[in-house]
């Protein structure tokens, strides 16, 4: 049967994708921001997961303002880098498993959440960028990735709560599926930060370590952080942090906490990033 | 619509719910637009033909033409949407971020680095009334 071992949450800034796509991921700027991903890449060698699933947010990539599901499923085999703007990220295709992924589609609405179906769907660096911070620079991604895309770029983005009993239903759908898969969850998005406005730039960093600690160790509680309390301590689009939650739900109640690494900035944004390995 | 929200009291902050959507919709199909290069060609090629596909409000139309990146947010544009606009001007997301806190790309660009706006005294509007 199919299980899952270990969640990672990070940051899916455009700006580290470029750093790595143009070869400035040294440098003074960038460089502190992957070195400490080199513990993440190591760990991922040994933790060799046969499939990732992957939170994320598209960002009017996939979804442009006449479609806006909350939750959408990738059911495809493939998914192909996406032109942002400025052409597709010089990134492998992102293969799929879509007889997984159908399975998850129907548990996921037999237990309540009636999620939507993508059997055709481009992918931004909100997908794309997690994947080169934890595996660099391959030829091909070392192994298929199922994309769940959530809606947090028109408010409200779902509750905390919701994604936090999302990412169980989740993990009961893998944990039916019959085919022996080691499994990784990616919370992608975060932390604290503020692109539009005035108040642009704002980082909360003490918010930020309290958010962290109370999603390892009190998940309960820090799913129900309210929306005000998003937008107004973590900046309006650190509200994408819900998606942590999605992969929180996928895990144990009891994880242990492998690797942390924090840093401020990226861009315009806090940089955060957690390994979580499932403990009985 | 004209209800008195949570976040309203948040200063320097649009947020982007359903009501702005409702208002900027068309506003934000013009920017999503601009992400392929045939559009953007189109575009430069006659700015004012290529908007006027697009039916948004003379005041939404004039913040698009002129740049003007926060009076779009007020009307219904949201971030990841007018930023393929600015895009398309060559400034990129952080350069963007300077012009509409009024810093310009240098000196914000140096509060990032020195770790950004803090949250003390940017949490309610009331705390900018001094400003």
């Amino acid at each position: 049967m199919a299980h899952i071992s270990s969640g990672v949450a990070c940051s899916h800034v455009p700006a580290l994708g470029v750093a790595s796509d143009t070869g400035i991921s040294g440098d003074d700027y960038y460089g502190p921001i992957f070195k400490g991903f080199e513990f993440s890449k190591q760990w991922m060698e040994q933790e060799k997961p046969d499939l990732i699933f992957l939170v994320y947010n598209d960002h009017c990539t996939a979804f442009d303002a006449r479609i806006i599901p909350t939750f959408a499923l990738g059911c495809a085999s493939e998914y192909a880098p996406a032109d942002e703007g400025w052409g597709p990220r010089p990134v492998p295709v992102v293969k799929g498993h879509p007889e997984l992924s159908a399975h998850i589609a129907q548990s996921l609405v037999l237990d309540s959440f009636d999620i939507t179906i993508m059997n055709e769907m481009e992918v931004d660096h909100g997908l794309t960028v997690p994947l080169t911070m934890m595996f660099g620079q391959p030829d091909q991604w070392p192994c298929p990735v199922v994309p769940l895309a959530v809606n947090v770029v028109q408010y409200p983005a779902p509750l905390g709560s919701r994604c936090y009993a999302l990412g169980k239903a989740i993990r009961k759908a893998i944990e039916s599926y019959p085919e022996d898969l080691k499994v990784c969850v990616f919370g992608t998005g975060g932390m604290s930060h503020q692109l539009q406005h005035e108040r642009a730039g704002l980082i909360n960093s003490a918010w930020d370590e309290r958010f962290m600690n109370l999603l390892v160790n009190d998940p309960d509680q820090g799913s129900m952080i309210e929306h005000i309390e998003y937008l107004r301590e973590a900046g309006s689009e650190g509200i994408e942090l819900v998606m942590w939650y999605v992969m929180r739900g996928a895990l144990n109640r009891n994880v242990e906490e492998i690797h942390r690494f924090y840093h401020v900035p990226a861009s315009n944004t806090a940089v955060g990033h957690m390994i979580l390995e499932n403990r009985p | 619509m004209g209800q008195q929200k949570l976040y309203d009291d948040i200063p320097g902050t649009i947020v982007f719910d359903s009501d702005q959507a409702a208002k900027g919709y068309q506003l934000n199909q013009f920017c999503i637009s601009l992400r392929l290069a045939p559009n953007r060609e189109a575009f430069k090629e006659n700015p004012e033909s290529y908007i006027d596909q697009f039916p948004m409000t003379p005041e939404q139309r004039e913040a698009a033409l002129n740049q003007q990146w926060n009076r779009l947010l007020e009307l219904g544009g949201n971030i990841y949407y007018t930023s393929k606009l600015a895009a398309y001007h060559g400034i990129n997301f952080q350069e963007l971020a300077g012009l509409m806190t009024g810093k310009g790309s240098t000196a914000y660009r140096e509060m990032m680095v020195a770790g950004g706006r803090p949250i003390d005294g940017n949490r309610y509007k009331s705390e900018w009334e001094d400003k």
